[in-house]
């Protein structure tokens, strides 16, 4: 572990993994929308309104994933302060509203025609939608101070805090009466999507997860390269400095 | 260096008990909550145990009934009923149905009892189930409330479209 929490270190296996992740990520989209919009059946009481799934549900899944990635990260930057996880977190956190955003809206659209409403307040749509604002608030903790060491203590603690909101999304079906259908495919006596819809799916979350492999190392070299800038431009103002007071 | 090491211990400990007691609280409230205030709508058994009076707004989900679908002269109004297998009501909606509207298949609705104990909806949702399958296959978790010529119904509204 604490040989990858050196910046050199991870720049050297993020750059290994890169070119990797990316030709995954559009095999598995080429190959998952091609199965999700041409070769998979209609739904028998959706029609083909039931392609808006493949781009739902593992856009929901991330949503989630990503929370936890995020959260992790800040735990380990709370109890370890290992420089990298404050940076995994924030770099993590953009990604997961971006899933979130994408499951909420594309569940919306499908709403409208199936359900008769784009949105009702039940236990699934909004506990999703209350995960979308704790990614928001952790973005805006970490702008919201000067000092990026307080503001991403105050931006972890919030990541954790939002952990309970994870069961909360899971079971919201479970316990409470909604709109939303139950669980289709992790529920204890096994998936009722047939499975010439579960391959479509299945793929779709595996272009999701290699995408987020992709973006997230970027932006975590992105996080670090910044963290080298800022301390090279002070370096060389202090430098500037002390021959400013040698000339004088 | 042993410094460090007790602080990065007290830490892990201090972190990991407020994000579980965290949890604990959240779940307890939940409980304390209990179902009925967080869940979206009542089931007909629901309504006929607490005696809903006639008049009250609330919203009204479950499935409706194979062969309880009418449609009255003028057209626009319809008949149906919902049911959980234990109790069911009778609705009465002025209005367009969602597209997944079926016997069979589960519905939100929301509106009152009337004096007769008639339920008269404003709004019909359809609320989809956990099967995906194609046309022409049976749903893997088939509600024991729906009956066995639901299926046959779905089907027929499916390919008439």
């Amino acid at each position: 572990m604490h040989r990858f929490a050196n910046p050199a270190q991870f720049n050297r296996l993020a750059d290994v993994v890169l070119p990797w992740a990316i030709g995954l990520t559009v095999l598995l989209s080429v190959a998952g929308l091609y199965y999700a919009l041409f070769s998979s059946p209609p739904d028998y009481q959706q029609g083909e309104s039931v392609r808006v799934m493949y781009v739902h549900v593992p856009a929901a899944w991330m949503g989630m994933f990503v929370y936890m990635v995020m959260a992790a990260a800040s735990f380990t930057a709370l109890v370890w302060r290992h420089p990298l996880a404050l940076l995994a977190g924030k770099a993590a956190a953009p990604i997961g509203a971006i899933f979130t955003a994408l499951a909420l809206i594309t569940g919306m659209l499908w709403g409208k025609p199936m359900w008769g409403t784009y949105w009702v307040w039940d236990g699934r749509l909004t506990s999703v939608l209350v995960q979308f604002f704790l990614y928001l608030g952790y973005m805006a903790l970490w702008q919201a101070m000067e000092d990026e060491e307080k503001a991403g203590r105050a931006a972890s603690i919030l990541a954790l805090v939002g952990v309970v909101n994870i069961p909360i999304i899971k079971f919201s079906v479970d316990w409470w009466s909604t709109l939303h259908q139950p669980a289709s495919v992790m529920r204890l006596d096994g998936p009722t999507i047939d499975g010439a819809m579960l391959v479509p799916l299945f793929l779709m979350a595996a272009a999701y997860q290699a995408y987020f492999v992709v973006v997230f190392l970027w932006r975590m070299k992105l996080e670090i390269n910044n963290r080298k800038l800022s301390v090279m431009r002070q370096a060389s103002l202090q430098n500037t400095e002390t021959q400013m007071e040698v000339a004088g | 260096m042993a410094g460090l090491k007790t602080r990065k211990k007290q830490r892990l400990l201090v972190v990991s008990l407020a994000v579980a007691s965290l949890m604990g609280a959240t779940l307890l409230i939940l409980l304390a909550l209990g179902g009925d205030s967080l869940s979206l709508f009542l089931q007909p058994s629901d309504v006929k145990a607490k005696q809903v009076a006639a008049g009250q707004h609330f919203r009204l989900g479950g499935l409706v009934e194979t062969g309880s679908f009418a449609r009255a002269e003028d057209g626009l109004t319809y008949h149906f009923s919902v049911t959980d297998c234990a109790a069911t009501l009778s609705v009465e909606f002025k209005g367009l149905l969602p597209d997944l509207f079926r016997e069979g298949q589960g519905v939100v609705t929301e509106g009152a009892l009337n004096t007769d104990g008639v339920f008269i909806a404003s709004t019909v949702l359809a609320k989809h189930d956990e099967n995906y399958v194609p046309p022409g296959t049976m749903p893997k978790s088939a509600d024991q409330c729906v009956h066995p010529d639901a299926q046959a119904a779905a089907d027929a509204a499916y390919s008439g479209r």
